[in-house]
């Protein structure tokens, strides 16, 4: 592993005030993100798994500033993103770009491709002259051909689409990219071409990616580290080889026992269904937010909250029971 | 060999549009027994959910929507019979789980009172007995204290419980057919390991046919007997599950199950090039052809299906030249 982190999460938290009952006089509070430190290095992939409300597509926001924190720091190589002003902020943003899921969502219907991805170029005053070749070679990148470029969005389907909103965020060269649900919306055979692309990609630019999912099988097949949320809080983060030798955290065995496996003749072991619901982020359960749905629930997981904590070899996993 | 519960032979559904025919459904075959789970396994506009619906008799009323084919329920030809008639099996004798389960439920009713409709329109139960049999359709799908939930509305379940008491309510009749359309897609993992360890249970007791529609094959893999695989409006191979997965025919059900990650595999997804056709323009012959490895001229004509074994159907000219070499 690089000596040298790109980017540096600390003590990240992210609140959302929610409407409390009429008159009650009460703050609610949802914890989006509750508390989070990890690092991610240059040029891998880290994965970012959970099931739905759990924070990830709001820890990859706050990761990019698009939503401001309300504790804690992002350092993107050694620079606290949280103090930069926005105008210095707008001149760094060309450094790290987002992929979003919904491709028919992300790009502007009004817009031809080649508006699309000229864009970014002229908000970061890229000589107009060489906007043209740098588009056709964005273009090349993604697989569309260049003759494409003259069409609107709704004449691509949802795969095409999605390589243009890749191209996108490539086209200031960025460093660092947060794929949030990339291939969610897509078919199985379509999902394929897509993360092919993004590991080529990768490869050729030297990218790092932050790839949010909630289909472990994707994010194994991409990611370098996974990271395992659960009510805004990382649970248990390491390698991909060894969150699936070795899922130390409750949680993460239950996930990964949940995924169907496409083999007719895989056992499922009956007792890894978990029983009840994902509690409300607004009441977390206290101490540890797993605790009411885990099957070695103790005394003390009720009381105290885990901290992370390495268990050899750079795992770390948020539990009592290590 | 159980009893034949559902028949669909040669099943079209095309839709008149302004941009011309759709054809959804082009030529579907298949047959499901009593106690059996056929999945139908696809990608987005594949025809899979409009094969159910024209099953169910929800599409084919309108004009623009042209049916032809057969379906037989239990022996009767549903396409001999009229609109009421058709009306009257539905919910009783045969019955749908979508995959939203909030849009499937009233709002504005309270869950038990949506179970108890059934009984009270199909069997005319009074309306005592009917949430008698609401409050026991809701303990049997595993809601915990079914009598107090009962009078809860849709808003105040979870997801996994709105699916829950949406299973109960197509159960509730005991019906002998039931087809679920993507029933765990909107659901989270861990709740939809959940639903389908429950939809497995319950088809032990019930012992009804029940028709999968899903686009997940490792959902299929859990929870099917026989497969079909659908492309384009049509079935391009079906054999049991075991087969299906372990000796794949077919270059697009290949295509399709290299495309999944494996668990534990970081090795390079094969991919099938290009996308699924628009079902205005659906390519000539095989409608696969433009995106297979091994498409030929033969492919220009309409492939013929072949049996490569007993029970394993495939419509590949491959397998026809396999065939006439052996």
């Amino acid at each position: 592993m690089p000596d040298k982190p790109l980017i540096e999460v600390r003590g990240l938290k992210k609140h959302f005030p929610v409407k409390a009952p009429f008159l009650s006089g009460e703050k609610l509070l949802v914890k989006a993100v509750d508390g989070l430190d990890f690092n991610i290095y240059p040029g891998e992939t880290l994965g970012l798994v959970g099931e739905s409300g759990c924070g990830k597509s709001t820890t990859g926001r706050l990761l990019l500033r698009l939503l401001e924190p309300t504790q804690g720091q992002v350092f993107f190589e050694g620079q606290d993103l949280t103090a930069l002003k926005q105008q210095t902020l707008k001149a760094m943003r060309r450094n790290f770009q987002m992929v979003f899921q919904d491709p028919y969502a992300c790009l502007n219907p009004r817009l031809k491709v080649k508006d699309i991805l000229n864009e970014p170029l002229a908000t970061h005053h890229i000589d107009p002259k060489s906007r043209k070749k740098m588009i056709l070679t964005l273009l090349e990148q993604v697989g569309i051909p260049k003759s494409y470029m003259d069409r609107y969005p709704h004449e691509f389907s949802g795969g095409q689409r999605q390589r243009i909103g890749i191209a996108r965020a490539l086209s200031l060269n960025p460093k660092f990219i947060v794929a949030d649900e990339p291939v969610a919306a897509l078919d199985v055979s379509i999902q394929a071409q897509i993360l092919n692309l993004m590991k080529d990609l990768q490869q050729e630019l030297n990218l790092t990616y932050l790839f949010i999912a909630h289909d472990l099988s994707v994010v194994q097949y991409i990611s370098d580290r996974i990271g395992v949320m659960y009510l805004g809080q990382l649970v248990e983060l390491t390698r991909t080889e060894k969150l699936f030798d070795n899922p130390s955290h409750p949680y993460t065995r239950v996930l990964l026992s949940a995924v169907p496996v496409p083999d007719p003749d895989h056992v499922y072991e009956a007792s890894t269904i978990v029983k009840g619901e994902i509690p409300s982020p607004i009441n977390p359960p206290s101490g540890c937010a797993f605790h009411p749905r885990c099957p070695h629930a103790m005394a003390v997981c009720s009381r105290e909250k885990p901290v992370i904590k390495d268990i050899g070899d750079g795992h770390k996993v948020a539990c009592h029971l290590y | 060999m159980a009893e034949v519960i559902l028949d669909v032979q040669n099943l079209k559904t095309h839709f008149r549009t302004h941009q011309g025919i759709v054809k959804a459904v082009d030529g579907v075959s298949f047959k499901v027994h009593r106690g059996e789970t056929y999945a139908l396994v696809g990608e987005s506009g594949s025809g899979k959910s409009v094969t159910c619906m024209t099953v169910m008799g929800l599409i084919g009323k309108k004009k623009d929507e042209v049916v032809t084919g057969d379906i037989y329920f239990k022996g009767t030809n549903l396409t001999r019979l009229s609109l009421e008639d058709r009306r009257r099996l539905r919910g009783k004798h045969m019955a749908i789980i979508f995959q939203d389960p909030m849009t499937s439920l009233n709002p504005v009713y309270t869950v038990g009172t949506q179970i108890a409709e059934m009984p009270i329109i199909h069997e005319g139960s009074d309306k005592k007995s009917a949430w008698q049999v609401a409050v026991e359709m809701l303990r049997k799908v595993g809601i915990p204290s079914p009598g107090d939930r009962a009078r809860d509305y849709p808003h105040q379940f979870s997801g996994g419980m709105r699916q829950r008491g949406v299973i109960g309510m197509s159960l509730s009749l005991d019906p002998d057919l039931l087809i679920a359309d993507e029933p765990t897609t909107a659901l989270d993992v861990t709740i939809q390991a959940q639903i389908l360890d429950l939809m497995k249970d319950l088809k032990d007791q019930t012992n009804a046919a029940i028709v999968m529609i899903t686009h997940d094959l490792g959902v299929v893999a859990q929870i099917a007997d026989h497969v079909g695989v659908m492309y384009a409006g049509t079935i391009v191979e079906t054999a049991d599950v075991r087969t299906l997965y372990k000796d794949p025919r077919h270059p697009y059900t290949r295509g399709l199950l290299n495309s999944i990650p494996k668990p534990g595999s970081k090795d390079r997804l094969e991919i099938i090039k290009g996308q699924p056709p628009d079902l205005h323009n659906v390519p000539k012959g095989c409608s696969f052809s433009p995106r297979c490895p091994y498409a030929h001229d033969r492919c220009q004509e309409a492939p013929p299906v072949v049996e490569v074994a007993p029970g394993h159907q495939v419509a590949c000219w491959l397998m026809k030249e396999d065939q006439d070499h052996a």
